[in-house]
């Protein structure tokens, strides 16, 4: 499988995606510097976590308009799968290759834990690695993950399948005390209209090392390149 | 020529900020105020001549970058 991870100014789990990806595919990953126009051939490209360009303005606001992105939109719409990670998927929503908006978190704090994620559905190049309703212990570190979007977005996106996580309690449900941000209807993570492109705000990058705490993220990512390779 | 941009939350999106605001001045001891909203305030010096262009032309800017139009309203003043 060819992947690439897209680098910012401001990026940092730009390496630990890099080590998921080399560990599960066995292929050292593009890094494609935000001022490059060209990618290569791929099956898969990432937008990685950190605060690029230091949050300006809004999460991810700058990124979406930096140079590469727009040939990141392009092999989106053309159909190469692009996943979005934290400041990714903020990234994402800010391009608008996937709906909504990532506000401040409700509590006005920086979350930085494992929480309790849903897989919501288990048809899809990203999940195919999980069972549908399975829960995942993956830690989150963001100041801004609390989802938005309209009734009537939130709607489509639950009648078309397209939440792709929500954050759980303990004992697996949606509930107040599940949801760690204020995310609408507990939503982590969103697909588009054709499932090529995922966002969502957890870090499974860096639940793939027994040594870091949990492997609950590994699936993903084995998932993943069973699928494209 | 000088353009300011006021970007706030759309009515019905949730502001913690602002709720935290509000209750600050409360502790402070500001009765009676009944919200807060918190938004962005942004100043461009322009080197346009054209009220009706510039408008226009930051109008694009609010579109384009300076608003996020999912969550948030702009309003544009031009200065002359």
């Amino acid at each position: 499988m060819r992947s690439a991870v897209i680098v910012f100014p401001g990026s940092n789990r730009d390496r630990d995606m890099r080590l998921a990806l080399r560990r599960a595919t066995g292929h050292e990953p593009h890094m494609i510097w935000h001022k490059d126009t060209e990618l290569p051939e791929l099956d898969l490209i990432v937008v990685p976590g950190g605060f690029s360009y230091g949050d300006y303005l809004r999460a991810g606001a700058m990124a979406a308009r930096s140079p590469v992105m727009r040939t990141v939109v392009e092999r989106a719409n053309a159909g190469t799968p692009v996943m979005g990670v934290c400041n990714g998927f903020q990234v994402l929503t800010e391009i608008g290759l996937l709906p909504g908006a990532l506000m401040r978190n409700a509590n006005l704090k920086f979350i930085c834990r494992n929480v309790g994620l849903r897989v919501e559905t288990s048809q899809s190049l990203f999940t195919s690695g999980y069972d549908a309703g399975q829960v995942l212990s993956i830690p989150v570190a963001h100041h801004d993950g609390n989802y938005f979007a309209d009734e009537a977005t939130l709607d489509r996106l639950e009648g078309e399948n397209r939440v792709a996580f929500r954050y759980v309690d303990d004992a697996g449900e949606t509930s107040a005390a599940g949801n760690p941000n204020g995310s609408a209807r507990n939503i982590a993570g969103v697909y588009n209209e054709t499932g090529t492109v995922l966002g969502f705000m957890p870090h499974p990058e860096n639940a793939v090392d027994p040594e870091l705490g949990g492997t609950d993220g590994m699936a993903l990512f084995d998932g993943l390149t069973r699928a494209l390779s | 020529m000088k353009a300011t941009v006021h970007v706030t939350l759309k009515t019905g999106v949730l502001d913690p900020q602002g709720k935290a605001i509000e209750h600050a001045l409360g502790n402070l001891g500001f009765d009676g105020v009944e919200q807060a909203r918190q938004g962005k305030f942004i100043e461009l010096e322009l080197a346009d001549t054209d009220v009706d262009t510039a408008r226009a032309r930051v109008t694009d800017m609010c579109e384009k970058l300076l608003a996020n139009t999912v969550i948030e309203n702009y309003s544009v003043q031009i200065e002359t």
